[in-house]
């Protein structure tokens, strides 16, 4: 490792590191556009422009690599003044429209130009002016005044997605992006775009003009969109979900995410089918109940069966806290029917990131012990047994199985119990004697082990009707610590529901289930002692990135 | 112990107080033959001019659309939160408009810092001072309340434009 000194400070580098790596390395960000950690250098942005001495000319710190003695000058007045005059230049024909623009607030170029740049414009002459408003593929929506042509995007789809769909056409100043003819941008991972270009050039058309990122809080979670379970931010105003950005994790996704992931993972938190509050079945259909009703009226009709009679099934949906209880409520009742439902996607996965197992929490929900106790009943075996009425009463976490298949659907029709906790109105429900409503992964805390063994930790970005936003440590946005009842948008719709820890809690306390757990922490402890694999292992220790358990013990 | 003289201690002349009250009583005559400037509210309505600050209005453009493209600014600026925006997007060349646009006049304090930071100069301080309502959802005033005829507020803008 040899040593080089940056702004009269020395500072370590491997062989090969460029001058910004080294420097990002000791936490001094050389500004730059097009650079990107996880893409090719391409070195045409120019800001990152720095004085290195015995160099004749300035040099850019993307691409020139550290080397032994070298003495790199960021802020002298040469490198200064090259940077404003990059500055210059690249304002030269972008517009002044972050009044109208989506990445206001989150914008390298409106950053650096309060950071680096001289403060006004020598340029009078009209700004060059290209198409706007072009959709670049179904999810992606270009502004072609708006690009400094950084390349980036470009260079994504090259490197990372694979598919070569962008490129620049004319030259000069007239320079702009687009397909290559006869194709759309609509690879697997098209939205990434969108985070890493630097100006707001290229918007996601599923939240254009939703909301300005400082009116959103934003809550460190994982995606549940397959095992993978890229580390997400949610985004939240106003008690609603407005969209998902993928998270830095070099362990688990990088600094990427699919668009699948992105966009369908969370708009059945604001649907108009949500589950609000218990409900009951009453002759035909479903009416509203309160807790204590469905509580008294599950477990005293649980009891009327004996264990060979009741079969549970758990999901790969949710967390380790609500499998660990419903397998503890099994165990209780002694009942060994017990498993869940895969969801395997042939042919879904790839090498990037996207895994076939389209639930986020398989290994989780193994290693809580959803699978069938000794001479027990599986997932398919259940369902035969309901069919020939062997099981006569059945207990659904979070699974849709009426829609899974059609065969299924009439073996539901034959139960004397089906007990359903969702979060929305489904097939399943539809059938269903109790409708449990709970909370979906962004209203609680909980645990997801992905398919490598990484447990890594979901929050809560929306708040139930038992929650509050303050005293329940949600991360909050300035409406939500300053709004009250009486404004609009502090008087917001909470749902009433719980997470599926709970209910099962609250439902074993009335079958005679000993147990005392406040928090979903609390569940977690409790299943870290009984899990050799998580011994010891707390939330804060899993903290934002998670932790990886050896494989062995899942 | 000395006693001192202090400087409010009266003199004779002001003790009698007499003097004084024949001062007072002159002004008072005097002021009976000037012309009166107590305006008989609300018989007679108080007219400000250009620099007063009034309730916040939505300048609206001849063609009756709205200037604002809901950027968000004026939200952002105010001290009081009083302003609620929903953006939303427009076939028009400013892609951007406020699908909703309200400005709860509890919480507006009327210091016009909204007006100040908008880019787009399409929110300004009105003329209007009478503000009454009998509930909390009657003081959100929406749109409808907001859009005002760029005609009636140029005074206003005049004002802004010769004082940046």
């Amino acid at each position: 490792m040899g040593k080089f000194i940056l702004d009269g400070q020395e500072i370590g580098f491997k062989p090969g590191q460029t001058i910004i790596e080294a420097a990002k390395e000791v936490g001094v960000d050389i500004p730059h556009f097009c650079w990107h950690p996880s893409l090719s250098v391409s070195g045409n942005c120019r800001v990152c422009l720095v004085e290195v001495e015995k160099m004749p000319k300035l040099a850019i710190a993307c691409a020139t690599q550290a080397s032994e003695g070298m003495v790199v000058h960021t802020e002298s007045t040469k490198a200064l003044s090259a940077r404003q005059a990059v500055m210059e230049f690249l304002l030269i024909n972008h517009p002044l429209d972050c009044p109208i623009c989506d990445e206001a607030g989150e914008c390298k170029l409106q950053d650096y130009t309060f950071s680096h740049s001289v403060g006004e414009s020598r340029f009078t002459e009209e700004k060059q002016h290209k198409e706007k408003r072009v959709p670049l593929g179904p999810h992606v929506m270009f502004d072609g005044d708006r690009c400094i042509s950084c390349s980036r995007c470009i260079r994504f789809c090259d490197e990372i997605a694979g598919e070569s769909e962008l490129t620049f056409v004319n030259r000069g100043d007239r320079v702009t992006i687009q397909t290559f003819p006869g194709k759309e941008l609509k690879n697997p991972y098209s939205l990434c775009v969108t985070d890493i270009c630097p100006v707001g050039a290229l918007t996601n058309r599923d939240f254009r003009f939703k909301a300005r990122v400082w009116d959103m809080s934003n809550t460190s979670s994982v995606c549940p969109g397959c095992s993978r379970g890229c580390n997400v931010d949610v985004w939240v105003r106003s008690n609603e979900i407005l969209r998902l950005t993928p998270r830095e994790n070099e362990e688990v996704n990088n600094v990427w995410m699919c668009d699948e992931g992105r966009l369908n993972t969370w708009k059945h938190v604001n649907a108009g089918d949500r589950v609000d509050g218990p409900q009951i079945r009453r002759g035909e259909g479903l009416s509203k109940a309160t807790w204590d009703e469905i509580y008294s009226k599950a477990s005293a009709e649980l009891h009327g069966f004996t264990a060979n009679e009741i079969a549970f099934i758990g999901s790969a949906r949710s967390t380790v806290e609500d499998n660990h209880l419903l397998a503890k409520l099994a165990n209780h009742l002694h009942c060994k029917n017990i498993d869940f439902p895969r969801h395997i996607v042939p042919g879904s996965g790839d090498k990037i990131l996207r895994k076939e197992d389209k639930t986020p929490n398989s290994a989780g929900a193994l290693a809580a012990g959803i699978s069938p106790v000794k001479d027990g009943l599986a997932f398919e075996e259940i369902m035969t047994a309901v069919k020939s009425h062997k099981i006569k009463a059945l207990v659904v976490v979070e699974e849709d199985i009426a829609a899974m298949d059609e065969k299924y659907a009439t073996a539901l029709k034959q139960l004397q119990l089906l007990v359903v906790l969702a979060s929305n109105f489904n097939a399943t429900t539809e059938l269903a004697h109790i409708v449990i409503p709970a909370a979906t992964w962004t209203e609680k805390n909980g645990v997801f082990i992905n398919f490598e063994g990484r447990a890594q930790r979901i929050r809560p970005a929306v708040a139930t009707e038992q929650m509050d936003r303050s005293l329940d440590g949600f991360s909050m946005s300035r409406l939500d610590k300053f709004g009250t009842k009486f404004d609009r948008w502090g008087n917001y719709k909470k749902y009433d529901a719980r997470p599926v820890w709970r209910i099962f809690l609250d439902l074993g306390h009335l079958l005679g289930l000993k147990a005392k757990f406040e928090f979903a922490e609390d569940v977690w402890e409790d299943f870290t002692k009984h899990s050799p694999g998580f011994h010891g292992i707390t939330y804060d220790e899993l903290g934002e990135m998670g932790l990886t358990v050896k494989k062995n013990y899942i | 112990m000395a006693v001192k003289k202090r400087m409010k201690d009266f003199t004779l002349m002001e003790k009698i107080y007499l003097p004084s009250i024949v001062a007072g009583l002159s002004i008072t005559l005097q002021n009976m033959f000037k012309p009166k400037y107590t305006m008989e509210y609300p018989e007679v309505k108080f007219m400000p001019s250009g620099h007063y600050r009034g309730r916040p209005v939505l300048v609206q453009e001849e063609d009756g659309g709205e200037r604002c493209v809901a950027c968000g600014l004026c939200s952002r600026v105010c001290p009081a939160l009083a302003i609620d925006i929903q953006a939303a997007e427009t076939e028009r060349e400013k892609e951007r408009y406020p699908e909703r646009f309200e400005i709860n006049m509890l919480r507006c304090i009327f210091c016009g810092l909204c007006e100040e930071v908008c880019p787009e100069e399409a929110i300004v301080m009105s003329k209007e001072y009478e503000i009454a309502f009998t509930n909390r959802q009657d003081a959100i005033y929406g749109k409808d309340k907001l859009l005002t005829p760029i005609a009636d507020l140029q005074e206003r803008i005049e004002f802004l434009r010769n004082n940046k």
